[in-house]
């Protein structure tokens, strides 16, 4: 038990320092790179919780996706960081104000909730799911459910993910002019006739095009 | 000690008001905006998967996996935004960015 405390406190307070460290790094790229930090701990934390699966599909689609996106896009745009930081200081205090009040609203809520709320609450996290039986793996449960269910929840999913990949694709793409390509098109289209010319040069000549 | 629900929540908490202080702050990095909503997303999930956990009831992980996906969805659109606005006007400064009058 005390273990799981000490492995608690240290993958809490990770979780913590790098996200403050992502929203105070001067440089965008060190942004990115506690974001991964930050990401990975709380991957830890649902360890803990006994949420393997949603672990291993944070750490896949976050530091290996979302992470690797954010530092591409990040490296790739020539801006100027300093310029983008003033005001920094500015908005310092009031945003410090508001985010002190609601953490500690929060947290006021959230213990009285853990505590005595109306909810029948375990004092471990347990094994669960739709016929759950003791060492039924995470993973197992959570398909169980995901499949019967929600499983049109679970084809929007995947509909919504088509969409914004087919958004992104779209917004990104350029044509630059003066690049040849291949136009399928045109290659089915042609015929004897139009693929082929006689011409006569004259001695000296060249023919034009 | 034991680590209860509590303890969760309040790192879900601080986390949720460090994206919160993060839009503050960085009003003019439209990058780090994004980040602190991800950073927001991820205390929801934190919130989402330990009461899953401690209620005994899975439903809050599937949840907490929809709420991924349309976190994952958000940012690959985003982006794309911020880099076809990169390429329009040459900087991201999103205090000016007012061509729609927005």
């Amino acid at each position: 038990m005390a273990l799981q405390a000490i492995a608690f406190y240290l993958m809490a307070a990770m979780t913590i320092a790098s996200g403050i460290a992502v929203v105070s790094a001067k440089n965008p790229v060190h942004s990115v790179l506690f974001l991964i930090a930050s990401f990975f701990s709380a991957a830890g934390l649902f360890v803990l919780l006994g949420a393997e699966f949603l672990a291993m599909l944070l750490v896949v689609v976050y530091v290996g996706a979302v992470a690797v996106l954010f530092l591409f896009v990040v490296m790739m745009l020539d801006v100027d960081f300093a310029q983008l930081r003033q005001g920094f200081a500015r908005y310092m205090p009031l945003g410090g104000l508001i985010a002190g009040g609601l953490a500690i609203e929060m947290i006021v809520v959230s213990t009285t909730v853990a505590t005595n709320g109306a909810a029948r609450l375990s004092d471990t996290p347990m094994a669960m799911g739709k016929g759950a039986v003791p060492g039924m793996s995470n993973a197992e449960a959570i398909g169980r459910v995901l499949y019967t269910n929600y499983v049109y929840f679970f084809q929007a999913a995947g509909m919504v993910l088509l969409v914004a990949m087919i958004g992104a694709i779209v917004l990104t793409l350029r044509h630059k002019p003066g690049v040849k390509r291949q136009v399928i098109m045109d290659q089915v289209l042609r015929t004897p006739a139009t693929g082929m010319r006689m011409v006569s040069p004259k001695p000296g000549e060249g023919i034009d095009a | 000690m034991s680590i209860g629900l509590a303890h969760y929540l309040a790192v879900a908490a601080i986390l949720f008001t460090i994206g919160v202080f993060g839009i503050f702050v960085n009003r003019k990095n439209i990058i780090v905006i994004l980040m602190s909503v991800e950073l927001i997303l991820l205390a929801v999930n934190i919130n989402l998967v330990a009461f899953s956990a401690y209620l005994g009831n899975v439903t809050g992980q599937i949840y907490a996996m929809f709420v991924l996906t349309v976190a994952a969805a958000e940012a690959a659109v985003g982006l794309a935004i911020l880099v076809t606005f990169f390429r329009n006007r040459g900087d991201i400064a999103v205090d000016d960015a007012s061509m729609m009058k927005g």
